[in-house]
């Protein structure tokens, strides 16, 4: 970078910086937080660039890791630091009850729920995609076949090596009931008691000294890289693209997994909810979510999109036949009920 | 203290026992700075020696003009902006401070450093959800202007220290000198208390740059999209991909590390040499 | 000035009344210069430092969730003794207020707060705005009772009563894993819900293996450097701090580097026949050590080193002609008077490791996470303030306790750096 543009871009975010965070051209910029790594490549080039292009606007991308203190702050407040937000269901639903989210106004976004998947299009937040959180190993390391389901997962003897968990209450919980032999339309009422809650977490404890705990969505298709990892849990769309831009050989167990949804949220009493508004609206475009499978194998959740979606990765979504043989969808309501005391709970037996 | 021709066995055996374990420590303390530079050059995106070949590749990646490249620029310059003006801040009201510190003694003289310098010792964290809990409120979070008066208060003390120490072998009867003689307090200050002192305050900013420009976790807490510094693009590539780029990054990280202690070295030994001529 | 002094040689006698006003008129304004020099960085400190620490520490006591979004249940609560069932009165204040503040989306939050005391009091409170009985019914609290049998428990009402006072001790309480039972009496947290004693105890015993290891590594190389000739510890001082100034996050991506399981110490390891398979070296507790070593290691040798420089060799060798064997001279000469440098270096480095966050997170396993961790996990993924602002008085308590101490033996002034 030569020393004039540098100069330049000094003095440029030194006047941002000192002018707060709206600053001068703020209504051409929209600051977008979402989760990092290859999802949001994924959105830069299906959203952001031709957002920016169609618009003359800005896209500034920031990553978070769900962490609602910040948005509690940015509402509290009145500074805020980002436009739209991609947020999991359960910080849609923790949100949406706690005042977090602009409802979302669907006559001024021109459709409505009936364009969209059956609870994607949400009070709090519109919805965008439908991924998986499956598990997936590297077949370098189970050349005679690797595991097939959450109890080879939990199996490590016959597959032995690391395991990859999110540092979460949330999923792991679910697994270890599975792994355990509980009927996936009975998960969340185990899970409900204490005794399911101990069941759970015994198991989680035989599993323990073969955990790898990771903490941002973008590290699992690293860890089974770098072989730190003989199998991870993940989301599927990290691992597909692992698999076809860096040709990796890794495999995604299609069994009992539990499928989410992703929102678009705007943080409550922004200024510029319109602007946020906009981009929901472009991003939203069927067009455009189709093309979103271009990169990152996630389903579209407007029903409309699927004629726009890339046939080949038509087999990779987390709604293909072959994949939804056996899975559940995630209780976003008992999370939002029970996430405290389960956190309050787990985190105590991780530190242990 | 070289060892005298007439040592025992066992005083032979501490004496290269005491080196060969120096050794040890030392290349424990140096070797996993040093052993990343060269992975930086690395053609492959591996972290294993020995490497196939040799690339610039990953310096690209911070320079050239892709969308990666344009945020690991734009966090130089935030690091470059934030760690300058706050150093600027430490360094002018340290330097103050420090000199009213030592022109009288007043009652709870200690309690008053002790505050001065409780950013030093005050673990990180409390800082920083402190600064981001109170900041939020006045509408600091997510600027520059926030993290640089945070990071301006975590480098003062620093300066403070510095200038107060070098402050203790200064001859007041310079200034006075200097009055008498008929000069204005500030050309006093200008002419003859400030080049005195200079090392002092250059050594004391040199520390508050270094301990801004390194601060993640103030970062973490307060910067948006924006302000995100050199540190704070380490820390997501830790966590999520630790690519060649990251180590392409922290060698020119190391490079400036150097530069900056040998400026302190350079400082240190003038300071020396300075209160070696004034002392009689 | 002279002129107004009537006899010049009376006025500078000794004890001359006149030479004692003026000096004490220059030792005024000299301290008012001083007061005016400190003043804008002790200002600027107060601002943008201590207000915003004591702020967040006071945010442990406070108890506003209720007060806030409830007013009048909060007042009815206050006015409750609490002793039984809770009278009819409180009951239809209670339905009214849960319903506002459903329909203000402030629900959420006071259930948040009362999840602390009772876990699921979030989701009976949600629920119970969702199908609250008809206002008007002649017993509200049999209505409740029959939407959820838990509204029948006195725990659950004394848990509000708790709620609704200004200032609460609750959080305090959990940070040293205890709580109030519905008598009001503190008891212990039931073990599956107790954490930060053991994460307390964790904290203190890292620093203490981390100083233990920095004084046994240090003291040698302080040593080595305050015996050789300058030109040659010059140098070494380099190599020491090299590492002090190198970037935090460069030194943790260095060592992710080189002891991850594809890392460089694995690899070299098995090359040469040390191990088969690579062994687990980063993301557990012999990691967090080896990092943190690493960090701290220049601040215990400093100050043993600016020690042992102003130890004259001639005491080692007066020792060694009176007869003293070197293990003899070395514990009876040399030791004891480099205890002040050792006590400073172990203090600093305990001070300085008690409150580390980023190492232990990116290096450390789940099991060798310290205090700060779980401060900054309530602070941004819990969003519980209470607890965080609790967990940092605990910090905040153990670090100012070791540095009184590192004042009384080294004193603040003298503290140096390099």
């Amino acid at each position: 970078m030569k020393l004039r543009q540098l100069s330049t871009v000094l003095a440029v975010s030194v006047a941002a910086g000192f002018g707060g965070t709206i600053s001068a051209d703020a209504a051409d910029t929209i600051t977008v937080t979402s989760w990092g790594g290859s999802y949001s490549e994924s959105q830069r080039k299906a959203f952001h660039e031709p957002f920016m292009a169609e618009t003359g606007k800005t896209v500034l991308e920031d990553e978070w890791n769900g962490d609602l203190a910040r948005v509690r702050a940015m509402v509290d407040t009145g500074n805020y630091q980002t436009h739209v937000i991609d947020a999991e269901s359960g910080q849609l639903v923790a949100g949406c009850d706690e005042g977090l989210w602009e409802k979302i106004d669907y006559t001024a976004l021109g459709f409505g729920p009936e364009d969209f998947l059956e609870g994607a299009a949400h009070e709090c937040g519109v919805g965008n995609i439908s991924w998986s959180f499956v598990f997936a190993y590297d077949k370098d390391q189970f050349p005679d076949g690797g595991p097939q389901n959450w109890a080879d997962f939990w199996n490590v003897e016959k597959f032995p090596g690391k395991r990859g968990l999110r540092k979460s209450p949330k999923w792991n919980l679910e697994y270890a009931l599975v792994a355990d032999g509980v009927p996936l339309d009975e998960i969340y009422e185990v899970l409900g008691t204490e005794e399911g809650l101990a069941r759970a977490l015994a198991k989680l404890d035989e599993l323990r000294p073969h955990v790898l705990w990771y903490e941002t969505s973008a590290q699992p298709p690293q860890l089974l890289a770098d072989k730190e990892v003989a199998m991870s849990s993940a989301a599927n769309g990290r691992i597909y693209t692992a698999i076809v831009n860096d040709g990796q050989n890794f495999e995604i167990v299609w069994d009992s997994q539990a499928m989410d949804f992703d929102f678009w949220v705007i943080p409550k009493g922004h200024p510029e909810a319109d602007l946020a508004l906009e981009f929901i609206k472009f991003a939203s475009r069927p067009e455009r979510m189709g093309d979103q499978t271009n990169y990152v194998s996630y389903g579209p959740l407007r029903t409309a999109a699927v004629e726009y979606v890339n046939p080949d990765i038509l087999p990779h979504l987390p709604t293909a036949p072959d994949n939804t043989v056996r899975w559940f969808k995630t209780d976003t309501q008992f999370w939002a009920d029970n996430r405290e005391s389960l956190t309050e709970r787990f985190n105590v037996w991780l530190a242990q | 203290m070289a060892l005298p021709p007439y040592a025992t066995i066992s005083q032979r055996v501490g004496y290269y026992g005491l080196r060969i374990g120096c050794g040890l420590v030392f290349f424990f303390l140096v070797a996993p700075v040093l052993v990343i530079i060269p992975l930086s050059f690395n053609q492959d995106p591996f972290f294993t020696y020995p490497m196939a070949g040799y690339s610039l590749r990953w310096y690209e990646e911070i320079f050239g003009d892709g969308p990666l490249s344009i945020l690991w620029q734009r966090s130089f310059v935030n690091s470059l902006l934030i760690a300058l003006c706050s150093t600027l801040l430490a360094t002018v009201l340290g330097t103050l401070a420090a000199l009213g510190l030592n022109r009288a003694e007043f009652p709870f003289k200690s309690t008053v450093i002790a505050i001065l310098i409780s950013p030093m010792i005050v673990p990180i964290v409390v800082i920083a959800i402190g600064a981001f809990y109170f900041y939020a409120q006045i509408g600091l979070v997510g600027t520059h202007l926030g993290i640089i008066l945070a990071h301006a208060a975590i480098g003062a003390p620093f300066v403070v220290i510095t200038v107060l120490a070098t402050l203790s072998g200064f001859d007041h009867n310079l200034v006075r000198a200097g009055s008498i003689l008929g000069a204005s307090p500030v050309r006093v200050f200008r002419k003859i208390t400030l080049p005195l002192i200079f090392p002092g305050v250059a050594s004391g900013g040199i520390f508050a740059f270094a301990a801004s420009w390194d601060e993640i976790v103030i970062v973490l807490f307060m910067a948006g999209p924006e302000q995100h510094t050199v540190p704070r693009r380490m820390w997501s590539g830790i966590r999520e991909h630790l690519s060649p780029t990251i180590i392409a990054a922290a060698t020119l990280l190391i490079l400036l590390s150097i530069l900056l202690m040998l400026t302190m070295e350079w400082l240190r030994r003038r300071n020396e040499r300075l209160r070696g001529i004034n002392q009689p | 000035m002279f002129a107004k002094v009537a006899n010049p040689t009376a006025a500078f006698a000794p004890g001359s009344a006149e030479l004692q006003v003026q000096l004490r008129r220059a030792e005024r304004s000299k301290k008012i210069w001083a007061l005016v020099l400190i003043a804008p960085l002790f200002l600027f400190l107060a601002v943008t430092f201590v207000v915003p620490i004591a702020r967040t520490l006071f945010l442990s006591v406070e108890n506003p969730e209720l007060r806030d979004m409830m007013p009048d249940l909060a007042a009815a609560l206050q006015a409750w003794d609490s002793d039984g069932t809770p009278p009819d009165s409180l009951v239809r204040t209670f339905a009214a207020d849960v319903l506002t503040a459903h329909e203000n989306r402030t629900l959420a939050r006071v259930g948040k707060r009362l999840n602390f005391s009772i876990s699921g009091f979030r989701s009976l409170l949600l629920k119970t705005a969702r199908r609250m009985p008809p206002q008007d019914s002649p017993d509200l609290l049999a209505e409740l009772t029959a939407l959820d049998k838990r509204w029948g428990e006195r725990r659950y009402w004394a848990a509000l009563k708790q709620a609704s006072t200004p200032y609460t001790v609750e959080y305090l309480l959990a940070a040293v894993d205890h709580q109030f039972n519905p008598d009001g009496e503190i008891v212990e947290k039931p073990p599956e819900r107790s954490i930060y004693l053991t994460v307390l105890a964790r904290t203190a015993w890292i620093s203490f293996v981390v100083v233990t290891i920095c004084l046994f590594l240090g003291y040698p190389i302080a040593y080595l450097l305050a015996t050789i000739p300058t030109k040659y510890s010059n140098l070494l001082l380099l190599l020491l701090l090299l590492p002090f100034w190198t970037s935090l996050l460069v030194r943790t991506t260095a060592w992710l580097v080189l002891l991850q399981n594809q890392g460089v110490v694995n690899d070299l390891a098995i090359w040469i026949g040390l191990w088969d398979e690579p062994v687990q070296l980063i993301r557990n507790r012999l990691g967090v050590y080896i990092a943190l070593v690493h960090i701290m290691l220049p601040f215990m040798v400093l100050p043993l080193f600016s020690v042992m420089k102003g130890i004259s060799p001639t005491h080692m060798k007066a020792a060694a002609s009176l007869g003293a064997t070197p293990i003899t001279a070395f514990l009876k000469v040399y030791l004891p008077q480099t205890l002040p440098g050792a006590g400073a270096g172990i203090l600093l480095v305990f001070i300085l490791t008690l409150g580390f966050y980023i190492t232990p997170a990116l290096v450390g396993g789940p099991s060798d996470q310290m205090l700060s961790q779980f401060i900054a996990f309530n602070a941004s993924t819990a969003v519980n303030w209470g607890m965080a602002g609790a967990l940092s008085l605990l910090l905040m308590v153990g670090v100012a306790i070791f540095f009184s101490i590192y004042s009384r033996l080294v004193g603040v002034r003298d503290l140096r750096l390099g």
